[in-house]
């Protein structure tokens, strides 16, 4: 009876997890990898068409990539710890986290803006070769999914100003950008390796 | 009781849990940073150890950040995950192989 009843609870909670809400957005985000899959293709066809312009050794500064990448781990740890916060019906300690995670990102979309517009005074915009076309639009597209991200954050963090408890909606929500947050990090993992690091060895 | 919030702890990830992948993930960046910077191997090596390396730091992001499992909660995320990689495995590989071969019949390279 008592193992019974801990299996009903069981379900109810894998019932409550799999809502689908989250999975839908799970399969948005898959689709979203296929996006991300196609300019990684092109970038790895146009990768050695300079056209007489520089190569990724002479554009790319590794310090900054690396801080780039420290300032999105680091985010998407603190986005974690906002989730458990969540879970615990913590609400302040939650949007603290959040506002945390929000300005790492403001942090790492200042660093890329920064870094294209340099390149671009420089005259390597994305008009110099095919490489550098396709290397803006990847890493553009990648710095636009966290514009988007950071918008929703900031209207999430607008929803929960003065609430004292999270209802299941409210988690779902924070749920999906969650997947979207983690999941912007994996894509940039796929950057630093496959665009930057390897364009400098 | 007991059981709802361990389960819970499983399925959302834990400070300790998040924690793990963190310190993970960072030593598998920098690895990879550290690889290319010191030059340490030769290019083709580097090229495939930094590879690895990302592929084993996506597992880790999978397992500790999106909380991905074997249970059956999980089954059909899994199956979509699945069926993307393959897809974009197809993608990748394909367009390098069309591209490469389309440049070398039309001696553009």
């Amino acid at each position: 009876m008592a193992q019974n009843m801990t299996a009903d609870a069981a379900h109810a909670h894998d019932e409550h997890h799999e809502s689908p809400v989250v999975f839908g957005f799970w399969l948005y985000l898959m689709t979203d990898c296929i996006i991300f899959g196609t300019l990684f293709a092109v970038f790895a066809v146009l990768r050695d068409q300079f056209a007489g312009g520089p190569t990724g050794h002479e554009v790319f500064e590794l310090s900054g990539v690396g801080i780039e990448t420290a300032i999105l781990l680091f985010s998407s740890i603190t986005y974690g710890f906002g989730m458990i916060a969540a879970h615990e019906n913590k609400v302040s300690t939650m949007r603290t986290w959040l506002g945390v995670t929000f300005l790492l990102g403001l942090g790492f979309l200042f660093m890329e803006i920064r870094e294209f517009s340099h390149m671009i005074a420089e005259g390597n915009g994305p008009d110099r070769s095919a490489f550098l076309s396709a290397f803006f639009t990847l890493v553009g597209t990648h710095g636009l999914h966290v514009t988007c991200g950071l918008l929703w954050m900031a209207v999430l963090l607008f929803q929960t100003a003065g609430k004292t408890e999270l209802n299941e909606r409210m988690i779902g929500k924070l749920t999906c950008l969650s997947l979207f947050w983690h999941f912007l990090d994996i894509v940039w993992i796929c950057v630093f390796t496959f665009v930057y690091l390897m364009s400098v060895i | 009781m007991g059981d709802h919030i361990s389960s819970s702890g499983e399925s959302h990830g834990s400070v300790g849990s998040y924690l793990t992948g963190f310190v993970l993930a960072v030593i598998l960046t920098v690895a990879s940073f550290g690889l290319v910077m010191s030059h340490a191997m030769s290019p083709a090596g580097t090229g495939g150890a930094i590879a690895l390396l990302a592929v084993v730091q996506i597992v880790v992001h999978l397992i500790y950040f999106l909380h991905m499992n074997g249970s059956s909660e999980q089954r059909w995320n899994v199956m979509a995950f699945v069926f993307t990689v393959l897809s974009v495995l197809v993608l990748v590989a394909g367009t390098m192989f069309i591209m490469h071969d389309t440049a070398i019949n039309m001696m553009s390279r």
